[in-house]
């Protein structure tokens, strides 16, 4: 054996794995054929909340420059794109080196090339060498998949030329005139806003009837109004056909079944993502899959002793945070320890403007869950600080149980809400009722007194409203 | 009121620390002189802490399983008069444990020889500790609805390989605490619901290896990993033997005592090991020095409640039958009582093990190490045997040895055997010498 474990995959369930394992005195190994950080780190959430930001601070200033209620007069600001890419990749770059330096330091050996699986213990890894390319067989007792997903493509729209992923869209040359994502989920919301503030005509593409289909309509409501006032055009209730003939504009079928064509120098297509489950030789350990996704159990085992999967190529949902947990965990299973993978609850962020923050049921999904619940929402509006940061729509909900008043969901919309994941998560993981969170003195003035209103509310007694 | 604190007191030979077996007594309990408190273990002796006053038992200062050094806090009571420590002084030791986590266990052999408590103030009954006394909590989850339970809960409980479905939640909103997991270890297996017959069954009962089992694990293990056994059977035909201990048992019987297989077998051990001193010695591997004895004493593996203990007949080359098997009786008896003395216990040479009518066909005996030998005696069936072209029944024994081949070989095992069996298939031979 070369190794105990091999992961293959460096993004935030392999290299967390990894770092782990080494952690643990397990000879760890990782393969990563592009770059330490996976999607995450590179391609998708680290670089899209820095676009976001950059986004929103320029959009600030614009609206600085003209009348405005805060009465902040500037100048009319410009943007430099490829300084804008520079300070992104910047940010990037702290925070892949930071995994380099983190797996290093504990221990574990990093190969830099593509993997290709022999056999369940065996792997031949392809580098780029100052000889040319060069295959090296390592084997291992422990065999570690994380290789993540991909941008999925759109049959009617082939990814190449103007028709861009998610990928091309974080590192702009330059920001397009015309912009026509298709697919109003997280990612074609967050980056469509995201050209919007820098400039762009963007039109927005969705089948279903509403912006952010994964989430309730109360929750999508203040995004979408949001997403008018920025002059965001949607679509909803349509469907793509392709490009036109010039392959300048997107031609479309709308909700009354009528074609018609829109513009775009650039077509985002943020569709969702497919797991990596081919190529890499994955094909060949014949695993038992769950529909598209690696079929893995409990303890993230797959239906071959000692192969293991993590994060997006298991399932839904597709998020950093629940392969950063698998991979801890099975790199601990490894070690010895009686583990499982068991969370009550797997926080989702959306951060578009307002941001989206979802943890647990929503009254609808605990309803087909069989649970009698309660629910009830606090406004944005009554509280202080969402209004002195000019975010007085959106809201907080909590749902419970009507007989004990356990928590099983929160939901908010609202300026700066991601962060109140933290304690949406903790609160269900620990089991609280509506009369521990009511029972928490929360700081005034935050964001967070919504969420103590919010139980009070649910139990009657709100103070606010 | 005084504040009286027992600490562990010293057993002598040199020992250091010793393990708490079992507790007499509960917070609580009004004690009286003289009575047992607890009991704790040496290398191979139980022995009983009495208490020297009378008193009221405010604290243990271990739980059961513990090793304490000695001179550590033992007990704690509140005593008439003074006592011997200054009320309020903070334990002598960091271990006096919370009274709840000791579970109330028995005593596996009190023994005659404890001192019988005075009549005349009997103990009040120890209160429970809080969470037994807390009736089961309700179950406020329907069935087939997840638990609540925090994630190191959840974790801790999957650790120990419970099911949190099936544990009682007394949290707010049915939530389960850690206290919960306690209890629900504490009482799991006392109140199983009544079963059907064919129904699957998930509980599970972690029993703690501690005190004697434990000894017998090292030992067994320190026996398996050190020594390559080698298991050598032979079938012995013990009919003469048979019919010489019944005429020997309706002549004395009644004067010297009854005698069974052992001590004719001690006999012929006995004998045997004159040609074959090899097999009567102990292998001091870590030293490369295997010392062979003269003498035979003759560890008599035996069954107790508390587990396997291996009390030691002394000098058995000294002993004619009806003194062996005296000893061997007594021997047995004060084992089985938990009074065998540490001496009784330790010292054995080559060790004997019997199991009577239950000894199947062969068994595969582990070496009383540091000892290279041991001899495992089955039980006596009648068969049909071929003798001189006829068919007759005879009485057959198979006897299961092992040795230790590092110090002996195969042929050295075999030919001791086999003058055992010489020896027992024609018993004029042990007393002709």
């Amino acid at each position: 054996m070369d190794t105990q474990l091999l992961v293959i995959g460096g993004g935030p369930g392999g290299y967390i794995a990894a770092i782990r394992a080494a952690q643990l005195g397990i000879r760890t190994t990782l393969v990563e054929g592009e770059f330490l950080g996976g999607t995450c780190l590179n391609v998708g959430c680290i670089p899209s909340k820095a676009l976001i930001h950059l986004a929103g601070e320029f959009d600030k200033v614009q609206r600085y420059a003209s009348e405005n209620a805060l009465g902040i007069r500037v100048q009319q600001p410009g943007l430099d794109a490829a300084q804008a890419v520079r300070w992104k990749d910047g940010v990037v770059r702290r925070l892949t080196g930071g995994v380099a330096t983190l797996l290093r330091k504990h221990g574990a050996e990093v190969i830099d090339g593509w993997a290709e699986i022999v056999d369940g213990k065996t792997v031949d890894v392809r580098s780029q060498r100052p000889g040319g390319m060069q295959t090296r067989r390592i084997t291992c007792e422990h065999l570690l998949l994380a290789p993540g997903s991909a941008p999925a493509a759109l049959p009617s729209l082939p990814f190449g030329g103007r028709v861009i992923s998610s990928t091309e869209a974080l590192s702009p040359a330059s920001i397009p005139k015309t912009l026509v994502v298709v697919g109003a989920g997280y990612i074609g919301l967050e980056l469509g806003v995201a050209y919007r503030k820098l400039g762009a005509e963007v039109t927005i593409v969705e089948m279903l009837p509403q912006v952010l289909p994964a989430y309730d309509a109360d929750l999508a409501r203040p995004v979408a109004a949001s997403l008018r006032r920025l002059g965001v055009t949607v679509q909803l209730r349509s469907t793509v056909l392709g490009l036109n003939d010039s392959g300048n504009a997107v031609r479309l079928r709308d909700e009354k079944g009528a074609e018609r064509e829109i513009d775009a120098d650039q077509v985002l297509v943020a569709i969702g993502r497919r797991p990596r489950t081919e190529g890499s030789g994955l094909e060949r350990l014949q695993l038992d899959m769950d529909g598209r996704f690696i079929k893995v159990d409990s303890q993230c085992r797959t239906s071959m002793r000692n192969v293991w999967a993590i994060g997006d190529v298991t399932g839904e949902p597709m998020l950093a945070h629940r392969a950063s947990a698998q991979g801890e965990m099975v790199a601990e299973i490894i070690g010895g320890a009686k583990r499982r993978f068991e969370p009550a609850a797997i926080p989702a962020v959306v951060f578009t403007d307002p941001e989206v923050v979802a943890v647990g049921h929503s009254p609808a999904e605990a309803e087909k869950a069989a649970l009698d619940c309660i629910h009830a929402h606090f406004p944005f509006s009554a509280n202080g600080r969402a209004l002195t940061l000019e975010g007085g729509e959106g809201f907080v909900r909590v749902v419970a149980r009507r007989d004990n008043h356990l928590i099983v969901g929160w939901q908010a919309v609202g300026p700066e809400v991601s962060e109140l994941a933290a304690a949406f998560a903790q609160s269900i993981e620990m089991g609280a009722r509506l009369e521990d969170v009511a029972g928490t003195i929360h700081a005034h003035p935050t964001l967070g007194e919504a969420v103590q209103e919010a139980a009070m509310r649910a139990l009657g007694h709100s103070l606010n409203v | 009121m005084g504040i009286h604190v027992i600490k562990m007191p010293d057993i002598g030979e040199g020992i250091a620390e010793v393990e708490l077996v079992a507790w007499h007594v509960q917070p609580g309990d009004v004690v009286v002189e003289d009575q047992v408190l607890a009991d704790v273990m040496t290398d191979k002796a139980t022995v009983e802490i009495p208490s020297p006053v009378h008193g009221k038992v405010l604290s243990l200062g271990g739980k059961v399983g513990d090793v304490m050094g000695v001179g550590t806090e033992l007990i704690r009571l509140e005593v008439e008069g003074a006592g011997n420590v200054a009320a309020g002084a903070p334990p002598v030791t960091a271990r006096a444990a919370p009274a709840p986590e000791i579970a109330p266990a028995r005593a596996p052999a009190p023994g005659p020889a404890a001192p019988a408590p005075k009549p005349v103030e009997a103990p009040p009954p120890a209160p429970m500790p809080p969470v037994a006394a807390k009736p089961a909590a309700p179950m406020t989850r329907a069935p087939g609805e997840k638990p609540i339970a925090s994630p190191a809960v959840r974790r801790r409980a999957f650790e120990m390989g419970i099911e949190l479905r099936f544990v009682p939640g007394s949290g707010e909103a049915g939530r389960i605490l850690h206290e919960d997991l306690d209890a629900y270890l504490a009482r799991r297996g006392a109140a199983a619901p009544a079963a059907a017959r064919y129904v699957e069954r998930h509980d599970e009962e972690p029993v703690q290896v501690i005190g004697l089992r434990r000894k017998i694990a090292q030992k067994m293990q320190e026996a398996k990993r050190r020594i390559p056994h080698f298991t050598y059977v032979e079938e012995i035909d013990v009919t003469e033997l048979e019919t010489l201990r019944t005429q020997l048992n309706e002549r004395h019987g009644e004067a010297r005592g009854r005698l069974t297989l052992l001590p004719l077998l001690a006999r012929a051990i006995v004998q045997a090991l004159r040609e074959h001193p090899q097999i009567n010695a102990r292998f001091d591997d870590d030293a490369g020095v295997v010392t062979r004895y003269g003498a035979v004493h003759l560890g008599i593996a035996t069954q107790t409640d508390g587990g396997l203990m291996v009390p030691v007949l002394r000098h058995a080359e000294a002993r004619d039958l009806w003194s062996c098997a005296a000893e061997i009786k007594r021997l047995a008896e004060a084992t089985r009582a938990g009074r065998a003395s540490r001496e009784e216990l330790t010292g054995s040479t080559l060790t004997v093990t019997s199991l009577g009518a239950l000894g199947g066909i062969v068994t595969t005996p582990v070496i009383n190490w540091p000892e290279v030998a041991i001899v495992g005696v089955g039980r006596i069936v009648e068969r049909p045997v071929f003798q001189q072209g006829r068919v007759v029944a005879r009485q057959l024994l198979n006897l299961s040895s092992s040795f230790d081949h590092r110090v002996v070989d195969g042929a050295d095992g075999a030919h001791f055997v086999q003058a055992v069996r010489r020896l027992l298939e024609s018993p004029a031979l042990l007393f002709v010498e």
